[in-house]
């Protein structure tokens, strides 16, 4: 008896009445995996970058995100202290991320700072985005050693720090960029695009499902 | 999930006499189509990207070996694990063995079709493991013992009261009537769920070739926690998901937000790549693909290929009349809809299924808004022609028929019987021109009174307006010079 995968496959062949591709037909398909050329990117994001920022705002705010700018990631401990205040936490949860880490965080003197995955209860949670992708106002953050997975979606406040720099227009901007800045994929990738939300009553949209209930991006310009 | 397609008549009757059915159907058809006619107006590149998603379907399907091949590799090359499974059977019990192994005793679920395709819940529970739905709809059809009735929408046939009432029994909370107390309820009690489950399984949107990732969409976040908290995270999906590369990936993410909530980009779409690496904080230790097949490899070369397209936005049953009137459980099994119409035969069989193919109008309202420009109308017609040939219809039906084909093929007497029925249907309307009732055509004139024809056939009205169409047209629609 053959095994499952013998049966699909030759299934499969038997239906495109052909044996495993060969020849010129497998070298067309290896090269066009190994180019992975784009499809059609919609025009939105062709904009030259300050203008592709200023999309990404817009799109952040669509997508109910809160987004706070700073001119320079200096500011971002205050600012994030600030926020913390105003809200009357006093417990954050944050990724150690070479982007966080090398800030001065001396500045959060009431709040506890724990750096780990995020766990149930946390309230708070604070990251760093690889990128912004203009299009759709679309966070891309990835997993890794200091970057925890469960700090994007377990806590009821998601912190995010983007540096302007890297935002870019389109998805596939934000691939290249992976693919020249990473040697393999992250085990997990994710593009987020505002808070947590469901429709599944009534069609009635409400928002903080299972994720955070408020996503907050803090732009930095330098 | 029970297969009750054969009882569609009865099941779409009761569905028409069902008010609360009926009010919650109105919050679909005033709530997609809406949203999705928006989102396309704003993406001025839109039928492109239709015509793209079709093309790369198109060449998937064609090189469809070779995808999944390279899937396989990739998936193994970053440490997970790939399952094939002919049928669901083979699926629950790779599925099982993996729960097994890992001693588990919970498994939370982000939604998935295809675990309903394969009844892996009843499996599952039957064989000592408690699955958990997370997915806000599907954990209030699990606590009702119910099933989806829409594929991204699960709940869409239940209203507040319906929720109100199994939350307060479940869960011993008061009753609330707000939407969001509700939701913050069921965020509350899963979250001990999501923590304390062994294994976590979603579903795939699309498995990408390239990197041997398989991508989950959701608006929640339920399955990112389904899918990141446990030891062992399984992904059933089935062999026509895989897509080639990042980009073609990222091509069908833009049409499926749109076509399916017209949302410009979903909330969530997040990648698994492999099980976590060796210096990952968190993240699962294991990861296994199960790829399920169930009859779809054998679509592959006839007239339902192009089925296999399908990216499961649910934009046709969005907008399909029959739906909108009866709603998904009609249909009697998981896929509802159009396209529900054109799998479900493939996958139960065309025997228990007749129903559903015949239960169009033809409109062609699904192939208009569809992705991928899948032809369902077409397909319908024929798994018709299949029911037909195997004489699967019934007498009454197949005289109408037989009867119907015996005048058509003999024109002239056709056409004076045509001229004859419309006169004598005439005579019958009277001043008021309308038929309140007409023997064998009770299924129209008892809800509603037949408009009687003006007395002339079709045929007669063309010869007339054959003869006058060289009159010349009015001096206005000249072009001016």
């Amino acid at each position: 008896m053959s095994s499952s995968r013998e049966q699909i496959f030759a299934n499969i062949r038997r239906g495109l009445k052909r044996d495993a591709l060969q020849g010129d037909a497998l070298k067309a398909v290896q090269g066009r995996l190994k180019e992975h050329p784009s499809n059609t990117i919609p025009a939105r994001s062709k904009l030259p970058h300050n203008e592709q920022i200023q999309l990404f705002i817009e799109m952040v705010a669509e997508a109910s995100a809160e987004l706070i700018k700073l001119d320079n990631s200096s500011e971002f401990p205050f600012a994030v202290n600030k926020f913390l205040g105003e809200n009357k936490l006093t417990h954050l949860v944050s990724a150690n991320s070479a982007e966080l880490s090398q800030l001065d965080w001396s500045v959060l003197r009431d709040i506890t700072i724990e750096r780990r995955p995020a766990q149930a209860g946390d309230l708070v949670s604070l990251t760093s985005s690889f990128a912004g992708i203009a299009e759709t106002g679309t966070l891309m953050l990835l997993s890794g050693a200091d970057s925890p997975t469960t700090l994007n979606f377990l806590p009821d406040i998601h912190l995010v720090m983007l540096r302007q720099s890297n935002i870019v227009g389109a998805y596939e901007e934000a691939w290249d960029k992976l693919r020249s800045q990473r040697a393999e994929m992250p085990r997990t990738v994710n593009m987020i695009t505002g808070p947590s939300r469901s429709a599944d009553i009534e069609q009635k949209l409400q928002m903080g499902a299972h994720g955070p209930k408020r996503l907050v991006i803090f732009l930095v310009a330098e | 999930m029970q297969i009750n397609s054969p009882d569609f008549k009865n099941s779409s009757k009761k569905a028409l006499d069902n008010p609360g059915l009926q009010k919650a159907l109105g919050n679909l058809r005033n709530g997609f189509p809406v949203k999705r006619a928006n989102a396309v107006q704003r993406m001025p590149e839109f039928e492109l990207l239709r015509n793209e998603g079709r093309d790369i379907k198109n060449h998937v399907i064609a090189n469809l070996d070779f995808y999944l091949e390279e899937f396989e590799t990739n998936v193994t090359k970053n440490g997970g694990n790939v399952h094939w499974a002919c049928d669901a059977e083979d699926a629950r019990k790779a599925i099982l063995d993996i729960c097994q192994k890992a001693n588990a005793k919970t498994v939370t679920k982000g939604k998935s079709m295809v675990s309903e395709e394969i009844n892996l819940n009843e499996y599952l529970e039957s064989n000592g493991v408690q699955p958990v739905e997370t997915d806000l709809g599907e954990y209030i059809l699990q606590l009702r013992e119910d099933h989806p009735s829409h594929i991204i929408a699960p709940a869409i046939h239940l209203n507040l009261d319906d929720v109100s009432s199994i939350f307060s029994e479940k869960h011993g909370t008061p009753h609330t009537s707000d939407p969001a107390a509700l939701m913050q309820e069921a965020r509350e009690v899963l979250r001990d769920k999501f923590v304390a489950a062994d294994v976590g399984i979603t579903g795939a949107n699309f498995c990408v070739a390239e990197t041997g990732s398989t991508i989950i969409v959701t608006n929640e976040g339920n399955g990112d926690l389904t899918q990141t908290l446990p030891r062992v995270h399984i992904v059933i999906t089935t062999i026509d998901k895989v897509v080639p590369t990042l980009e073609d990936m990222s091509l069908f993410l833009r049409l499926l937000a749109r076509s399916a909530t017209g949302q410009e980009f979903t909330v969530y779409n997040t990648l698994s790549t492999g099980p976590r690496r060796e210096n990952d904080a968190d993240g699962p230790e294991e990861y296994h693909v199960v790829l399920l097949d169930n009859g779809r490899s054998e679509m592959i070369g006839t007239q339902f290929q192009d089925m296999l397209r399908c990216i499961r936005c649910s934009a046709c049953m969005n907008h399909c009349p029959v739906y909108g009137a009866v709603g998904g459980h009609a249909y009697g099994w998981v896929y509802p809809g159009p396209m529900g119409s054109v799998l479900t035969p493939k996958l139960i069989g065309i025997e228990k299924s007749g129903h559903l193919p015949n239960a169009s109008t033809f409109c062609g309202k699904c192939e208009s808004v569809c992705p991928v420009h899948i032809p369902l109308p077409k397909m319908m017609r024929h798994w018709r022609e299949k029911e037909f040939e195997k004489h699967l219809s019934p007498k009454g039906f197949r005289f109408g028929i037989g009867t119907w084909a015996y005048f058509a093929k003999r024109p002239a007497l056709y056409r004076w019987l045509a001229r004859a029925s419309a006169f004598s249907l005439k005579l019958m309307g009277g001043k008021s021109r309308r038929i309140r009732s007409l023997p064998l055509k009770n299924g129209w004139t008892a809800w509603r009174d037949l408009p009687a024809p003006e007395g002339g056939t079709f045929m007669d009205q063309w010869k007339k307006n054959q003869s006058t169409e060289t009159s010349p047209s009015h001096p206005d629609n000249k072009c001016r010079s």
